[in-house]
């Protein structure tokens, strides 16, 4: 049975709010924690939008981003893909490799290293606080890393929504620094049928 | 300065000289520009699915390359351009991330690309231009007044098709 975004409760909205809350909390603590500085979030949106606004909430698509890209395993499949602007990204790069900042300005195979660690351990720290909240063992994949057009990365998460509509639901936060050098967007993206299971398992079903 | 027409993911749009059609980040898509150059009508497709009879909604035909084509054939014909004078070129169907085991849903760019040649064959245009694969991104422009179509990408450089 797949479910139909469009014909999501109030309620149940509010639910997956929570659910995004919970883990980008999480995940803003773990990346405080590493590069020792403050972290902003933003109160996580859920929104539902069609396939091509997507690459808009990152400066459209053909905005420069780094994205790292988890498949998420279990009982509700999901995407999760940490965006950030290609400039925040160096300067994430800059921080966790002890550079000048601003020295960072291509990236070798080291800093893409880092960045993919990154985005591991934000997914973990994220996802753990959802499995708490659910129940539901929610296992990530090993990381994969692209610098390129947003819309070029967000085509590979929106072609297989677009499998089974024209919409796509996001539950999204941002992540800046104090001083707002660092940006990063972090989005879930459950998979078709996957968010039947989520509301199941947190007893919201209407 | 001519005018720039956008198209979005899942869509195509038709036009006329001296106009411009533009679609910006493509990855696992495909853009694909047709051109009768007796005319200067043109039309450009961002698809990002092969096969509409694969899928569960197939709401919008502009999605999939096996009923985007024939409608922007359409549309170009209404226009006045001539299907036997048409060429077409192609770029996009890359892989932007690559996992080991790589499954289909990772090879959705190639499949895409395959689909686009096979509809392509089908209703009898002649592709020219084929600019797919790799892992990047690539942003398309079709430009009316001459055919050519402009291929640009972050580290790969720019060409002309």
């Amino acid at each position: 049975m797949y479910e139909d975004i469009l014909k999501l409760s109030a309620l149940q909205l509010d639910a997956l709010r929570e659910i995004g809350n919970v883990g980008a909390g999480n995940s803003a603590t773990a990346l405080s924690q590493i590069i020792n500085r403050k972290i902003d979030m933003t109160v996580p949106q859920v929104a539902i939008m069609p396939l091509d606004d997507v690459p808009n909430v990152v400066g459209g698509p053909d905005a420069m981003v780094a994205g790292v890209y988890l498949r998420v395993f279990g009982p509700a499949p999901s995407s999760i893909l940490f965006l950030l602007p290609r400039d925040s990204a160096f300067c994430l790069v800059d921080m966790l490799m002890g550079r000048e900042p601003g020295s960072t300005t291509s990236l070798t195979s080291m800093d893409e290293s880092a960045l993919m660690e990154i985005g591991n351990i934000l997914a973990g720290a994220y996802l753990n606080a959802l499995s708490y909240f659910t129940h539901l063992t929610l296992l990530p994949s090993i990381p994969a890393l692209a610098v390129d057009m947003a819309g070029a990365i967000l085509s590979v998460i929106l072609s297989q929504l677009g499998q089974m509509g024209d919409h796509a639901l996001v539950i999204e936060t941002e992540f800046t620094t104090a001083t707002d050098d660092v940006k990063g967007h972090f989005f879930l993206i459950p998979d078709p049928g996957s968010l039947t299971t989520i509301l199941a398992a947190i007893g919201v079903k209407e | 300065m001519s005018e720039l027409i956008k198209v979005g993911m899942a869509d195509y749009k038709v036009g006329k000289n001296p106009a411009s059609l533009i679609s910006y980040g493509l990855g696992s898509c495909v853009g694909i520009a047709l051109y009768d150059p007796m005319t200067k009508i043109g039309g450009l497709a961002h698809i990002m699915l092969p096969d509409s009879t694969q899928a569960r909604s197939a709401e919008n035909p502009a999605k999939f390359a096996d009923t985007a084509l024939p409608r922007m054939l359409d549309d170009m014909l209404k226009l006045g351009a001539f299907k036997s004078r048409m060429v077409a070129k192609i770029a996009g169907g890359s892989q932007m991330f690559a996992f080991a085991n790589a499954t289909d849903i990772m090879r959705v760019g190639e499949r895409n690309a395959e689909a686009v040649r096979n509809v392509l064959k089908k209703i009898d245009i002649r592709l020219i231009a084929d600019d797919t694969g790799g892992n990047y991104g690539r942003t398309v422009e079709l430009k009316l007044d001459s055919g050519i179509y402009r291929v640009k990408t972050i580290d790969k450089g720019e060409k002309e098709l």
